[in-house]
């Protein structure tokens, strides 16, 4: 708990820190940026979790361990999904959102 | 003094996030999201949760970022700025952000929290694991086995997926 901190000033960061990566998501027509984004939202998710369980819940740690497995899953995320994309450059030369139509079959 | 401290990381934490998403230097977008994962990482520190503070400096500060670098670097060249979003497009996105964040801190501050009163210190490293290997009751044997699972498949495939078709031809 962040002494002098209530939970509607973090939850408010959060969702605001969330909302800029859905901006970001929306707008970004290149591939690399578009990861951006999303790292953006699941760090979002993820001091949401931590926050919460420890200002309702200070016993628990249900919380806390689930942000481990969000950064365990988002760095895996990040690594399949730039193995796609050198993949698809190696491909059509391009990593831009419009490039890419067709799927392997 | 922690509530000064936390202003300036929020601030500081927005500014970067807004700079990452719409900077068109995709090397400097690269960067300022690092910013914001280390002020994340101040956060953690802030409420001593030392552990995943560490956690999120190295696996994000360390890796993740350098794998951003590096694909960056493979495949535009430094200097290249993206194409400019079209004002549209732009206008739309912003519109759908601004109702979802209008949305989310309505159900926020129309929602009464009940803060726990207990005090709260720290949450240890050791409690952490011992719950992570725990099988019994609320326990995170499973999940963390197959976390474990997953990273190897994730190697294994990422490896596999970035050869591409050399793989195939041989």
């Amino acid at each position: 708990m962040i002494a002098g901190i209530n939970i509607y000033e973090i939850l408010t960061l959060t969702s605001i820190l969330f909302f800029i990566g859905v901006y970001g998501f929306f707008t970004r027509e290149n591939l690399i940026t578009v990861l951006l984004s999303i790292e953006l939202i699941l760090n979002a998710a993820a001091v949401n979790f931590v926050l919460i369980n420890t200002y309702l819940y200070p016993d628990l740690l249900q919380g806390a361990i689930f942000s481990i497995f969000i950064i365990a899953l988002a760095a895996a995320e990040t690594a399949l999904a730039i193995a796609i994309i050198i993949n698809l450059y190696k491909l059509i030369y391009s990593v831009e959102v419009k490039d890419t139509e067709t799927m392997k079959y | 003094m922690e509530a000064i401290l936390f202003y300036i990381l929020a601030t500081l934490m927005i500014i970067f996030a807004v700079a990452s998403v719409t900077s068109r230097k995709i090397l400097r977008a690269v960067i300022y999201l690092l910013f914001v994962l280390i002020c994340i990482a101040g956060l953690y520190f802030l409420i001593n949760y030392n552990l995943l503070a560490a956690i999120q400096l190295t696996v994000y500060g360390g890796g993740v970022i350098v794998l951003f670098i590096f694909s960056v670097l493979l495949v535009h060249h430094v200097e290249l700025e993206l194409e400019k979003t079209s004002l549209k497009k732009k206008i739309i996105a912003g519109i759908i952000s601004l109702l979802g964040l209008g949305i989310t801190l309505w159900a926020i501050f129309t929602y009464t929290f009940k803060t726990a009163t207990t005090s709260y210190s720290s949450i240890e490293v050791k409690d952490i694991g011992f719950k992570l290997l725990s099988y019994g009751d609320g326990g995170f044997i499973l999940p963390f086995e197959v976390i474990s699972v997953l990273l190897v498949a994730v190697m294994i495939g990422a490896i596999i997926v970035a050869k591409g078709k050399k793989l195939k031809e041989n």
